[in-house]
C-alpha cells in the first residue's frame, strides 16, 4: 500500500485580475519633453492649429473617399480643378515620391516630382505640410517605423533645401503600417516605399 | 500585501513538499535530449460536478500544447473512476501506457471552490505532487494553469508557463486602412479581450517582468507623431510614458519592471533612450546618426541588446545598460531584427531577414550558437515565455492581389520540435508573453 502524502498546501488563490496589484498612477504627470524651449509655448497656437487640422483632415478624408469611389488611377489628369486645392496638387504636381529597398535618398523621378511640389508650395503658402514616410512589408515593424521617420525627413530636407520654410514641415512615419497597394510582390513593394506629402 | 506574501510562502513548501517525496521517481522529461518521447499522462476528469471535467480539459490541453505531453484519451482508461484520496490501481494505468496519472477533485465550500489534485508517477507507483486550492468558482480555469504548471515543473524540474496571459495586436479590416488594437488573453486563447479602442493604431504591446502591466506604442488622432504609453491590463488605467516632439516607439520594460528603453526619432536618426517608469527625465543610451532600434535589457539588467544599421544593414550589437561599449553580436548571412533577451539569459531570441524569407532563431548572447527554428515569408517579433523555453512570435501569409495575407500567432520550443499555432479571434501580431501571474 502506498501512504497518501499528507503535506499539501492549502491556500486562498487571490480573484483574477488582481486589482491589489495596480500601480498608483499619478495622473497629469505629464511627462518629460526634450528638444527646444518653442515646444512648450506653441501649444496653445497648437490647439488651435489642431482644430484646423481636424477640420480640413475631415475635408480631406471625403477627398479622398470621392476619389477613391473613383478608383484613383482612372482619374484623368485634365480634370478640372481648382488651382491652389489640394486635389490640385495632388492631380497636378504629384503628392508621393518612391524609394528603392531599404533607402531613403530621393531618386532622380523622385526629384522631378518634390522640384514640382516645391514651386507649387511656394506659390500656396497657405498650407501646413506634413510629409509621412511609408516602407514595404519586408522589414520589422520597429525598423520600418525608423525607416519610413528616415523617409520622411529625406523628402522634409529637399523641400527646405528649395527654399520652403523648414517651420512648415513636419514629418510622421507609418512603417509598413498603411501600405498604398495591397500585394507581396516587387510591384507592390516599389509602391508602398513612399513619401507622401501631406497638406493642411 | 502582507496577505500575498504568506500565500506565496505556503505555495513554495507544498510543492518542496511534494518534491521531496519520491528522489528516485522515472517521471522525468530532459527535454533538451536529442531524441525525445512525450510523455504519456493520463488526466482524469475531477470528481465534483461539470466543472471538474472543464478543469481537467485545461491541464490536458497546457500539457499536449507543450508537446512534452501526450495526453491518453479518456476512451482508454481501464478505471473509469478514481477516488482522489486513494491510491490508483497502478497496473490499470500501466496496462494503458501512462507514465503519469493526474486525479482531482472539485468541491464546492461556502461560496467558494476547492480544488485537490495528485500527481502519481505510474512507473514506480508513488505520488509526486499533490496541492490543494481554494478560490472563487469563477477562476476555475486559472486553477486548471496552476495545476499544469505544478505538473510540467515536477516533470521536467523547469518553471511552467500556463498561468500566463498574452497581449497581442488585433488587426482587422482591409491593410490600407488596418485596425489594430491591443488584445489580452491567456496563454490558452481564453478570456480574449481589448484593452485600446482601434480608434487608433496601436502596437507593440510588452509586459512588464514583474506586474501586470504593458508598454506599447499608440498614434493619436490626427498626423501627430506617435508615442509610448504604459497601461495596467486590469485597471485600464493609462499613462504617457515621455512626452516627445517627435517619434517614440519599440518600448521595453528593464527586468525589475522601473525602466523602460525606447527608441526615439529626430531629424531622421533614431537612437535608444531610458525613461523611469515613475517620471524623470529621459536619459540618452545611444549617439549614433543610425537607426538604432528594439532594445530589449538582459535578465541582470546590466546590458541592452539591440538592432542597428550603423555599420551599413540591420545588425544585432550589446552594451552596457547605461548606453557605451557597443559590440556586434550577429554575423551570420542576412539582417537581424528585434532581439529579446531570454529571461534565463542563456539566449537571445531574433529576427532574420533572408533574401526570400523571414526566420525566428536564438543565439547565445556572445553571438555564438545561432539556430533558427522557424522559417516563414514573415515571421516576426519573438517573445519569451517566463521559463525562457518556449517563443512566441507571429507569421504573416503573403498578400494576394488585393487581398490580406493570414497573420497568426505561433509558439515554438528553443528546440526547434514542437511548433503550434496559438488561436486567436481575429488577426495578430506582436504577442508579448506576460510573467507568471502573482498568486
Amino acid at each position: 500500500m502506498v501512504a497518501l502524502d499528507s503535506a499539501i498546501a492549502r491556500y486562498m488563490i487571490d480573484p483574477w485580475p488582481e486589482r491589489q496589484n495596480a500601480r498608483v498612477v499619478v495622473s497629469g504627470s505629464g511627462g518629460t519633453k526634450i528638444g527646444n524651449r518653442e515646444e512648450r509655448g506653441a501649444k496653445t497656437t497648437r490647439k488651435r492649429e489642431m482644430r484646423t487640422i481636424k477640420a480640413l483632415a475631415a475635408l480631406a478624408i471625403l477627398a479622398l473617399m470621392a476619389a477613391c469611389s473613383n478608383n484613383e488611377a482612372a482619374i484623368p489628369a485634365s480634370t478640372t480643378v481648382t488651382p491652389g486645392s489640394i486635389a490640385d496638387f495632388r492631380q497636378n504636381v504629384g503628392d508621393r515620391v518612391y524609394f528603392d529597398t531599404d533607402m531613403s535618398s530621393i531618386r532622380p523621378d523622385g526629384r522631378a516630382t518634390l522640384d514640382k511640389q516645391a514651386a507649387w508650395l511656394k506659390q500656396y503658402s497657405n498650407y501646413q505640410i506634413t510629409i509621412e514616410g511609408h516602407c514595404d512589408e519586408r522589414g520589422t515593424r520597429e525598423y520600418n517605423f525608423a525607416l519610413g521617420e528616415r523617409r520622411a525627413t529625406a523628402v522634409r530636407q529637399y523641400l527646405v533645401a528649395q527654399g520652403l520654410p523648414a517651420d512648415r514641415i513636419k514629418t510622421i512615419s507609418y512603417g509598413k503600417e498603411r501600405p498604398e497597394v495591397v500585394g507581396s510582390d516587387e510591384g507592390a513593394w516599389a509602391r508602398n516605399r513612399r513619401g507622401v506629402t501631406t497638406l493642411q | 500585501m502582507m496577505q500575498l506574501r504568506h500565500l506565496r510562502t505556503l505555495l513554495c513548501a507544498g510543492v518542496l513538499a511534494a518534491l521531496a517525496v519520491p528522489a528516485h521517481a522515472q517521471l522525468t522529461i530532459d527535454m533538451t535530449k536529442p531524441s525525445f518521447e512525450p510523455v504519456p499522462i493520463a488526466i482524469v476528469d475531477f470528481s465534483g460536478d461539470a466543472v471538474g471535467a472543464q478543469i481537467a480539459e485545461v491541464i490536458r490541453n497546457d500539457l499536449q500544447n507543450s508537446g512534452l505531453f501526450r495526453s491518453i484519451p479518456s476512451s482508454a482508461f481501464i478505471q473509469r473512476t478514481v477516488d482522489s484520496n486513494a491510491a490508483p490501481r497502478f497496473a490499470d494505468w500501466r496496462g494503458v501506457g501512462a507514465q503519469g496519472l493526474v486525479v482531482g477533485q472539485m468541491t464546492n465550500v461556502g461560496g467558494n471552490i476547492k480544488v485537490d489534485f495528485r500527481l502519481w508517477d505510474v512507473v514506480v507507483g508513488q505520488q509526486a505532487a499533490g496541492l490543494s486550492f481554494n478560490s472563487q468558482p469563477n477562476n476555475w480555469r486559472r486553477l486548471g494553469h496552476i495545476i499544469s504548471d505544478a505538473i510540467y515543473k515536477r516533470v521536467t524540474g523547469e518553471e511552467g508557463y500556463f498561468d500566463t496571459r498574452v497581449a497581442y495586436v488585433s488587426e482587422s479590416g482591409p491593410l490600407t486602412s488596418r485596425v489594430k488594437r491591443i488584445a489580452i488573453m491567456d496563454q490558452d486563447g481564453a478570456n480574449n479581450r481589448y484593452i485600446t479602442d482601434g480608434r487608433t493604431l496601436a502596437v507593440t504591446p510588452r509586459f512588464s517582468p514583474t506586474l501586470q502591466e504593458i508598454v506599447y506604442m499608440a498614434y493619436g488622432e490626427g498626423p501627430t507623431p506617435p508615442k509610448v504609453y504604459l497601461q495596467n491590463v486590469d485597471s485600464g488605467q493609462r499613462q504617457l510614458l515621455g512626452n516627445f516632439p517627435g517619434m517614440s516607439f519599440a518600448p521595453r520594460f528593464s527586468p525589475d519592471g522601473s525602466r523602460v528603453a525606447m527608441s526615439l526619432s529626430e531629424g531622421g536618426r533614431t537612437s535608444l533612450y531610458e525613461m523611469s517608469v515613475r517620471g524623470g527625465g529621459p536619459r540618452r543610451l545611444t549617439t549614433s546618426t543610425a537607426i538604432d532600434t528594439s532594445p530589449s535589457y538582459s535578465n541582470d539588467g546590466t546590458q541592452i541588446v539591440f538592432n542597428s544599421d550603423r555599420g551599413g544593414t540591420q545588425q544585432l550589437y550589446v552594451m552596457s545598460s547605461g548606453g557605451g561599449g557597443e559590440k556586434r553580436i550577429s554575423f551570420g548571412d542576412g539582417r537581424y531584427a528585434t532581439p529579446v533577451w531570454s529571461p534565463r539569459g542563456d539566449y537571445i531570441a531574433f529576427t532574420k531577414i533572408m533574401p526570400g524569407s523571414f526566420g525566428i532563431g536564438i543565439m547565445r548572447p556572445d553571438g555564438s550558437g545561432e539556430r533558427v527554428l522557424a522559417n516563414g515569408y514573415l515571421v516576426e517579433g519573438p517573445t519569451w515565455a517566463p521559463n525562457g523555453r518556449v517563443l512566441m512570435y507571429f507569421e504573416q501569409q503573403p498578400n494576394g492581389a488585393g487581398r490580406a495575407g493570414s497573420v497568426t500567432l505561433h509558439s515554438i520550443d528553443i528546440t526547434g520540435r514542437f511548433g503550434r499555432q496559438v488561436p486567436t479571434p481575429t488577426d495578430a501580431s506582436d504577442p508579448a508573453w506576460s510573467p507568471l501571474i502573482p498568486q
